[in-house]
């Protein structure tokens, strides 16, 4: 914490960066996003266990762009995010300032290499609740896997926090948007539900970096990342890519390979 | 008892390939069944699976999606973007518990009239006896629609 509240002080006061993107103290026991933007603020910033929420998130509002050169305090899987935000053009690699901490020391990835090799000894590893959830989940019988997800969206509200917290997310107009016509209702009913978590899944195939944002953010507990994540498995194994790894990657559901198979087209 | 069950299916096809096979079979005065409505768009890559949604949301029991055989597109490409679209689509809806042997993917030429009545008999085959449609009809009665 303190490696770090120092190395957000040189920062700021050498003029290198304008804002510092990290972890605050919350509300109750929770940290919450902060934006240092003077050295005086810097003891502000926390750094334990609970700092898990994606930052990247905010790379891409414009409210944060207009504060000048960013540095993003960056868990492992949010490095992960940055790559895929520059893979997709949305991020140029001098845009921000990543800063890692590894062995008690701040390290900062300011290019394509640093942020690649990072990336690559850092895999994302799941904690093994999703693992047992997903292995769940695929045993059960398609009657059974329908009912399961009927009944986790039941509680949908349509609030969007998944979409809001996810740095993917980052349409300014997104497709349930769009009432002329309406693709997916915004009504919170099954029907309206279930489109919008499949067009979600759908979206976010193969550019999912699972950081489990989304799953934070439901104010009514429903497990989003287990769909994200398993669209972006589908595309893991079947196309042979990984999102969040090179910033050169083109994106696997916006291109095609001639070679590419499948037994169910007849 | 006689299973009396008549599905109604839409099918979602290619202009330049399957419409064109279709329009063959009509030609040729193959008889096939008369459950399929066909939706003509130009090419498969325009396919929005959100589509197929909608077609099971207004009351499809099943759906037929066909085009241009691979490298044969018409737009060149746009049938190799669909499929991996449909190989995406079918496990995450599987996933989901949709059931997608509902849904058939098959490539048609212009040439294979043929093709075209046997993949619509046996589909309305198929689909007769899985019965009606149920995720939609269970997702309507669980909320407003």
């Amino acid at each position: 914490m303190q490696v770090l509240q120092q190395k957000a002080k040189e920062l700021l006061e050498s003029g290198k960066v304008q804002v510092v993107i990290g972890y605050g103290e919350g509300t109750g026991e929770r940290v919450r996003p902060l934006f240092v933007r003077t050295a005086e603020e810097v003891s502000k910033l926390v750094w334990d266990d609970r700092c898990r929420q994606n930052l990247a998130v905010y790379l891409n509002k414009p409210e944060i762009k207009k504060m000048g050169m960013p540095a993003l305090i960056a868990t492992p899987v949010v490095v992960h995010t940055v790559i895929q935000l520059i893979a997709e053009h949305q991020l140029k690699v001098d845009g921000v300032l990543t800063l890692v901490v590894e062995n008690g020391s701040v390290k900062e990835l300011f290019d394509t290499t640093s942020l690649e090799a990072y990336a690559e000894s850092h895999p994302v590893i799941f904690p093994p609740f999703v693992k047992q959830e997903i292995k769940t989940i695929a045993e059960m019988s398609l009657h059974e896997r329908f009912k399961f997800w009927q009944d986790e969206f039941s509680r949908c509200i349509k609030c969007y926090a998944c979409r809001s917290a996810c740095p993917l997310c980052y349409c300014e107009r997104c497709i349930t948007d769009n009432n002329q016509p309406q693709w997916i209702s915004s009504a919170s009913h099954a029907q309206g539900n279930f489109e919008w978590h499949v067009n979600r899944a759908m979206h976010l195939a193969g550019r999912c970096i699972q950081c489990g944002s989304c799953t934070i953010a439901c104010p009514v507990g429903i497990p989003i990342g287990l769909l994200t994540i398993e669209a972006s498995r589908i595309v893991g194994t079947e196309f042979g890519q990984q999102p969040g790894l090179k910033c050169d990657a083109v994106p696997a559901m916006s291109s095609f390979k001639v070679e590419d198979t499948e037994t169910f087209i007849k | 008892m006689e299973n009396t069950f008549e599905p109604k299916i839409v099918a979602f096809v290619c202009n330049w390939c399957t419409y064109a096979g279709a329009d063959l079979t009509g030609t040729s005065r193959i008889k096939y069944a008369t459950n399929v409505r066909i939706v003509r768009f130009p090419c498969t890559g325009r396919i929005d699976y959100n589509l197929l949604l909608k077609a099971f949301a207004q009351g499809a029991d099943g759906v037929i999606v066909s085009g241009c055989h691979p490298n044969d597109c018409h737009y060149t490409s746009g049938n190799f973007h669909a499929r991996r679209r449909w190989i995406v689509f079918r496990q995450m809806m599987e996933y989901m518990g949709f059931d997608m042997s509902r849904v058939k993917f098959s490539w048609v030429s212009a040439a294979e009239g043929a093709k075209w009545a046997d993949i619509v008999n046996t589909t309305v085959q198929e689909i007769r006896d899985l019965g009606p449609s149920k995720e939609y009809a269970e997702m309507s009665r669980l909320g407003v629609v």
